[in-house]
């Protein structure tokens, strides 16, 4: 894969997974508003990587289409951080996820939106408004939670702990990341660390938790989600996800 | 139930309303979490540009046990309608 067809397939699989996740939500929300908020993000999500997998998918030029990609390819082909895929657990890891992922969405689409490939940059720019409301709701929640009874304090603190060690991964950069932000094509992630940081750590000092500070980050040594390499979670939702194109191909609404 | 949220009244004004119009109620633990929630439940279909929040509790209204009282006086007063004057046709919008 060249890295521009990479970087597509990238920010389409990110936003496949956790839209995926976030779906699975329904039904079990905490009230019935936040049931139709968390969908509302995970279908704008969705709408997201439609565009990117249909740029790609048009780039590869194999004449595979965004649903080729999203329902036929297994888990080592995708090119999402292993953030995404992580199991929703409690409203407070979902909540966790979602701050540390809209957080670093924002900046990323901020940076795309003066991409010099035009339609990058046009996708980015009409993502970005979606996701800044994505990150005004995780900044919210995460306060209320944190600033909020003994036990919500406590499992917020837990959350945010438990999945800090997969945001190194969104700020590292490999050789297609290096390239494609010296073509002025992508941001560089690495750049997107310091703003990333300020903005999530101004969130966890207004929620009164203590920002974690482990060094230790997943897929730092041996890669990550961007090259393949994935938890064992993903096949399992990619099973469920992809059930009904394996089972009956071509099979459509 | 005393661990429910309170109830809001949600009011959104359309691309073309001149005036909000009340769409329904929703729970929230306060006005902004409200004004969120309506976001996402009453103009996921493009419906508003602008939403107004009110806690249900603070909404005082006539009780149905004296809509005869209230309101039946008016039924029998066609003369308040402005009905009986001839419109020019050059007056639009009435």
């Amino acid at each position: 894969m060249s890295p521009h067809l990479e970087l597509l397939v990238r920010l389409g699989d990110n936003d496949v997974v956790l839209a995926q996740r976030l779906g699975e939500w329904v039904g079990h929300g905490p009230v019935l508003e936040e049931d139709i908020a968390l969908a509302n993000v995970g279908l704008d999500l969705l709408g997201q990587g439609r565009m990117w997998l249909t740029y790609a998918g048009e780039l590869e030029g194999e004449g595979r289409t965004e649903d080729d990609l999203a329902f036929l390819r297994d888990q080592h082909e995708y090119r999402n951080v292993q953030l995404v895929e992580l199991p929703n657990g409690d409203f407070a890891d979902t909540m966790a996820r979602q701050l540390y992922f809209d957080h670093a969405h924002l900046l990323t689409l901020q940076g795309l939106a003066r991409s010099a490939d035009a339609r990058i940059a046009e996708i980015a720019a009409k993502a970005r408004k979606e996701v800044a409301y994505h990150v005004e709701r995780s900044n919210d929640w995460v306060i209320r939670l944190g600033d909020g009874t003994e036990e919500s304090h406590q499992r917020m603190q837990l959350a945010i702990d438990r999945l800090w060690p997969y945001t190194g991964e969104m700020f590292s950069a490999d050789a297609v990341d290096i390239e494609l932000a010296e073509g002025g094509t992508a941001p560089d992630p690495r750049a997107l660390r310091e703003p990333w940081l300020a903005a999530v750590g101004a969130v966890i000092a207004e929620a009164t938790l203590a920002m974690p500070t482990g060094e230790w980050m997943q897929g730092a040594r041996r890669g990550g989600g961007k090259q393949g390499v994935h938890t064992e979670h993903l096949g399992h939702l990619l099973a469920e996800m992809q059930f009904l194109q394996r089972a009956y191909p071509g099979a459509s609404w | 139930m005393k661990n429910e949220w309170p109830l809001w009244e949600i009011f959104i004004r359309s691309q073309h309303g001149l005036a909000h119009k009340h769409v329904g109620s929703l729970h929230a633990v306060d006005a902004g979490m409200a004004v969120k929630n309506a976001r996402d439940v009453y103009t996921r279909r493009n419906e508003g540009v602008s939403i107004w929040v009110v806690r249900s509790s603070d909404i005082t209204a006539s009780s149905p046990a004296e809509r005869d009282v209230l309101f039946e006086p008016a039924a029998s007063k066609i003369y308040r309608h402005p009905t009986f004057f001839p419109m020019p046709d050059e007056v639009k919008h009435l």
